[in-house]
């Protein structure tokens, strides 16, 4: 019984010390402790947060690379085929342009070869025409000399004209 | 097999345990003989009153216990008698039978009891009834020693959380921080909810209370030795304020739930048995903590005894093993009880503080 029988005293005195150990502990220790614990936590948590965030903002920004290489590169081919194109075009126009200059002095050449041809022939013609008469002359100057010759020629000549 | 290995062998260590205390068991006995003197070698040695004697209050404190048993510290006696304080040292009533004559009566000490005796020596127990023993005892230094290294330690730490603002904890703040933690994730948290913040320095307060008081309690000299969570006076007072502050704290469901039974009917039945849990809940957890620490000092004061009553050195190593064994158990006890008497009065706050939806 004496075991079970809480004594006055200590009653007292456990009121009195826990009392003042509550007040002590709440004030001064755990309310600083606490506030710190949780402040670190939330600090963590945040940093926690923040990194994640940063991963993720860093994979938008590797998709973002990614895309813009992807679409620099099309781009790139899309210069590079237009280029291609342009340059095949000149290409086409100047060898087009030049066949075409091409034919067309060739024209002209062949036209100045046919106009030189053709006065060369006409000289030559006047020539031959020249030479011929003179031969002619010549010819016919010593054909001419005897007189019974000559009227030979002319009976034959205008036998000719009479069959005409 | 090396010196070494056989060195470090468990056999060996338990043997060597066991040696030890068989050594030291002569010491006690030689000691005794020199106390008793030739004449009352004979006295048999009273296990019952020394149990008695460790786990109850008393208004001296054999401080060199081991070595001297004779020094005492002298205590403080303060009574709060009808015509005013008397306040004296414990030791001029400590021999047995000494009178000490205060302003405004004698006192005796019987059976750890001040009375008041009258002229003739004998005890004037309507006297005694009027006179209320503040006495610092023993269980009040122990109070004052445990709640003085409590203040040391928190308000130590409490400044490296200043100082490490952010920071992982260090040293004792490493070691505390898992307990403080513990005590706000898995009990108060789970059983206040969201209002817990408001409860926990209460909770923190008597979990650490509770624990440094057990663990000191397992000391078995100076710092130590003594039985305050085991005293009945500690877990009641350590209850009552439980009780106010689940009462206190009640919502309106909480009273509801007392004082409107479902069905209304039941009232007569529901009633008495509801305000009985009111008082029940604060009760057990007094007795629970009072007969776990208790228990667990009567038993290894018990094993101790053993070599005593049997009156031989043989039985210390069984002895010892036990109670070794039974220290083990005790520090797990010491930081069982700790956790379930916060566990409930966590759960206790919780039912009066928990919001019905």
């Amino acid at each position: 019984m004496e075991l079970v029988t809480p004594s006055i005293g200590l009653v007292f005195w456990t009121t009195l010390c826990f009392g003042i150990l509550l007040f002590l502990l709440g004030k001064f220790a755990w309310k600083p402790i606490l506030a710190s614990i949780s402040e670190r936590e939330k600090s963590i948590e945040g940093a926690l947060l923040q990194a994640e965030a940063a991963k993720e903002e860093m994979a938008r920004l590797t998709n973002e690379n990614e895309l813009l290489l992807k679409q620099a590169r099309a781009e790139r081919d899309q210069i590079l085929k237009e280029a291609k194109q342009i340059k095949d075009n000149i290409i086409n126009e100047a060898k087009e342009s030049a066949q075409a200059e091409g034919t067309k002095i060739i024209e002209r050449a062949r036209i100045e070869i046919d106009n030189q041809k053709a006065i060369a022939m006409a000289d030559v013609k006047n020539q031959v025409a020249t030479l011929s008469l003179e031969i002619a002359e010549k010819v016919l100057r010593k054909q001419f000399e005897d007189q019974k010759k000559q009227d030979a020629l002319v009976a034959d000549l205008l036998k000719e004209v009479k069959l005409k | 097999m090396t010196s070494g290995t056989i060195l470090n062998s468990k056999l060996f260590r338990i043997f060597f345990i066991c040696a030890f205390f068989l050594t030291a068991g002569l010491f006690p006995k030689v000691t005794l003989a020199a106390e008793n003197g030739p004449d009352t070698s004979k006295t048999k040695f009273d296990a019952k009153a020394m149990i008695l004697e460790h786990i109850s209050d008393s208004h001296s404190w054999p401080v060199a216990f081991p070595f001297v048993k004779e020094k005492f510290l002298s205590l403080p006696v303060i009574l709060y008698t009808d015509k005013g304080l008397e306040v004296f040292g414990s030791d001029k009533i400590q021999e047995e039978g000494a009178v000490y004559a205060g302003k405004f009566y004698s006192y005796k000490l019987e059976a750890n009891h001040i009375k008041v005796v009258d002229a003739s020596g004998a005890v004037n127990e309507a006297a005694s009834k009027k006179v209320w023993d503040l006495s610092i005892t023993r269980n009040v230094i122990s109070l004052f020693m445990s709640i003085a290294i409590l203040l040391i330690v928190f308000f130590s730490i409490s400044s490296s959380y200043r100082k490490r603002q952010g920071k992982a904890p260090k040293g004792l703040q490493s070691f505390l921080e898992p307990l403080i933690l513990f005590v706000r994730d898995d009990i108060a948290v789970p059983n206040m909810g969201h209002k817990y913040a408001r409860f926990m320095p209460l909770l923190l307060t008597i979990f650490f209370f509770i624990l440094i008081n057990n663990l000191m309690g397992m000391i078995p000299f100076f710092p130590g030795g003594y039985n305050l969570t085991g005293n009945i006076a500690v877990t009641a007072t350590l209850s009552a304020v439980i009780l106010f502050v689940v009462n206190l704290n009640g919502n309106k469901h909480y009273w509801k739930h007392i004082f409107v039974p479902n069905p209304w009917w039941l009232f007569f039945i529901m009633i008495p048995v509801e305000v009985v849990g009111i008082i029940s809940k604060p009760v057990a957890l007094t007795i629970r903590l009072f007969a776990n620490i208790t228990a667990g000092h009567i038993l290894i004061l018990s094993l101790i005894s053993l070599i005593f009553i049997l009156n031989t050195i043989w039985v210390s190593p069984v002895s010892v093993v036990f109670v070794v064994f039974m220290d083990a158990i005790e520090l797990l006890v010491a930081f069982l009880q700790a956790y379930i008497f916060t566990l409930l009065s966590a759960l206790f706050i919780g039912m009066a503080i928990e919001e019905h939806h």
